[in-house]
């Protein structure tokens, strides 16, 4: 499918409707006084309500919480006390901890679990004014690309809902895609945030490792687990992850630096306007280039290729020889670290507790059964394994020096280029449960994405075309540490010369 | 390699985890197929290679040893299971 032929640049226009606005023009909206932020949370509200039973994007949705948090942002507007995102509406995903509401990481484990308190993300969020909608749906635990393996039921891709919106933020990326919220945060460990946003033709972004505070994300892989941001564009995305940014002391991994402006720098006007991305080199690995990628995916991979030279870029083919282990080096540290993090539920401090039990061991043992789902199960049971006397050389040690080898793979690539890029999936969304049989075969899906959170860098997807079946397909650029700008920059001007990033769902008409 | 009966028992036994009789069968045929998958690290030599634990290798931060916790102790029990007193509630575990 090619891309009809409109002339740049594409910005969503005044016509469109107010749900499929850009933030800096509901931000302009809200200033002006034009809209309320209640009419605001009302009207995704009341998206959700029509459209969300078709999707289940949401777990939790308090229409009168939302309200209220409407109403004093509106109120701070009033009295000119405006962050950017005042007043905005967004979608968290259902790992991040929400004071006094339902926070489930979509498992029995946690099916009653109100959190004492906030993630920092989501302090930082409410700082900032912006209006919670609710919490999206997931992967039990963040484990999965599929986000099938939820409690609450899979969530559906809303191009086409017999297919899965890839995971384990599914919930937010289809949520964004159907603009049922304008943004939404994730969580990438492995792939987590780009893959849902290539499957459902949205722009996803996963900083650096250690921008973003783990403190309140529900742990699954500690030396991984990164939040990110999902909008409809690179420019909201820049919006929203600015907000999320910033250091934590209580995360131990979190980096003292100083803000960045990301939209402010997306806005700066290019040397040469026809030319914009003059002098940006991308590395194009020969591996991710290889077998095992379907020829739409190629297709359209390489017309965006060919957009990124038009606006002035090179590429130039690159090497990462030991990028095809970033598979097994992935799933051995992160299944090891989960078998770790998820010790702490015991039935006894939160969460699920079985009804009858004979003493304590049995009470863990049948809380932790019945609590966890196959998956989540078969992580710690295989973590549990590799970390055991006898086998931790073998393979968590083992895996762990693949990391450093991988690592020193984009070390060597980033010499010679400015930023990477290559699909984000082998494979488009695929059907419901096609790929439930066989968990490998999932995992193996993951190939491009995982190598960048073992490297701990910046990955970004943002949609370059459709399969036949009309199923979105992601580009996905990878950049150096602490290069969000440069990234989320190239992504502003391809959006601002195409318009694969303003197509939107039938069903979100 | 494939797990026996007795090693998955044993390794559920290690987690806490109690598997459904019916269950350890499909479990056993995926934990193989996962361990196939992993046994693809074994072939490269990583002589001389550090682990690498995390991505940013920073030394750990330091802080004054100083309380910086509020006490909120009745909000963290709302949550457990069985709390009484102040004290989380567990089966009896000394006769």
């Amino acid at each position: 499918m090619t891309s009809p032929p409109l002339q740049p640049p594409f910005p969503r226009m005044s016509t469109a409707p107010l749900f499929d606005t850009p933030v800096s023009a509901l931000r302009r909206a809200l200033d002006t006084k034009e809209v309320s932020s209640v009419e605001l949370a009302t009207l995704f509200l009341d998206r959700i309500e029509t459209l969300d039973p078709a999707l289940n994007a949401f777990i939790t949705v308090d229409r009168e919480r939302t309200l209220a948090e409407a109403r004093a942002a509106d109120e701070r507007i009033a009295q000119n006390h405006i962050g950017p995102l005042t007043g905005i509406p967004l979608a968290h995903k259902d790992v991040f901890c929400t004071e006094g509401m339902l926070t489930t990481c979509a498992s029995r484990m946690l099916s009653n679990f109100v959190s004492p308190y906030d993630a920092h993300v989501v302090a930082l969020l409410k700082k900032a004014g912006a209006v919670s909608l609710g919490k999206t749906n997931m992967d039990e635990f963040a484990m999965g690309s599929s986000s099938e393996t939820s409690h609450y039921g899979p969530v559906r891709n809303p191009w086409e809902t017999g297919h899965v919106p890839g995971g384990s933020s599914g919930g937010s990326a289809a949520a964004v895609a159907a603009r049922l919220a304008p943004i939404a945060t994730g969580t990438d460990t492995g792939g987590s945030v780009r893959q849902p946003a290539s499957f459902c033709g949205v722009t996803g972004i996963k900083p650096t490792y250690g921008l973003v505070s783990r403190y309140g994300l529900i742990a699954y892989a500690s030396s991984l687990d990164q939040g990110g941001a999902f909008g409809a564009s690179a420019e909201d995305c820049a919006l929203l992850l600015a907000a999320m940014t910033g250091f934590d002391a209580r995360d131990s991994t979190s980096l003292e630096r100083a803000p960045e402006d990301y939209a402010a720098a997306l806005a700066a006007p290019p040397a040469d306007a026809g030319k914009p991305l003059a002098g940006l080199v991308i590395g194009l690995p020969r591996e991710f280039f290889g077998d095992g990628m379907s020829v739409d995916i190629r297709t359209a991979v390489d017309a965006a290729l060919a957009q990124y030279r038009a606006l002035g870029a090179s590429t130039r083919d690159i090497d990462l020889p030991n990028a095809k282990l970033a598979i097994p080096a992935y799933y051995v540290i992160a299944m090891a670290e989960a078998s770790s993090n998820l010790s702490r539920f015991d039935g006894v401090r939160y969460g699920h507790r079985a009804a009858d039990y004979t003493d304590l061991a049995d009470m863990y043992r049948k809380s932790r059964g019945e609590g966890f789902g196959a998956e989540v199960q078969r992580r710690i049971l295989v973590g549990a394994y590799v970390l055991s006397h006898g086998y931790y050389d073998a393979y968590y040690l083992q895996a762990q020096k693949l990391r450093r080898l991988i690592a020193g793979d984009f070390r060597r690539a980033f010499g010679g280029c400015d930023l990477i890029a290559g699909p984000t999936s082998p494979v488009t969304a695929w059907a419901l449960g096609a790929m439930s049989g066989d968990p490998v075969q999932m995992y193996l899906a993951d190939i491009y994405t995982t190598p960048v959170n073992l490297a701990g860098l910046p990955g970004l997807s943002h949609p370059c075309g459709f399969d036949g079946g009309g199923l979105p397909i992601g580009l996905q650029l990878i950049g150096d540490y602490f290069s969000e700008t440069k990234l989320l920059a190239a992504a502003h001007r391809f959006q601002q010369a195409t318009d694969w990033h303003l197509r939107r769902p039938a069903l979100a008409a | 390699m494939s797990l026996t009966t007795k090693q998955i028992e044993q390794l559920a036994q290690l987690a806490r985890l109690a598997l459904p009789g019916d269950a350890v069968n499909t479990m056993r045929s995926h934990l193989d197929s996962i361990f196939s998958l992993i046994a693809q690290m074994q072939a490269v030599d990583t002589t001389g290679i550090a682990p690498m634990s995390h991505p940013q290798e920073l030394a750990a931060r330091l802080r004054e040893d100083v309380v910086t916790e509020t006490d909120r102790r009745a909000a963290f029990q709302v949550v457990a299971p069985q709390a009484e007193a102040g004290l989380y509630l567990v089966p009896k575990v000394i006769e």
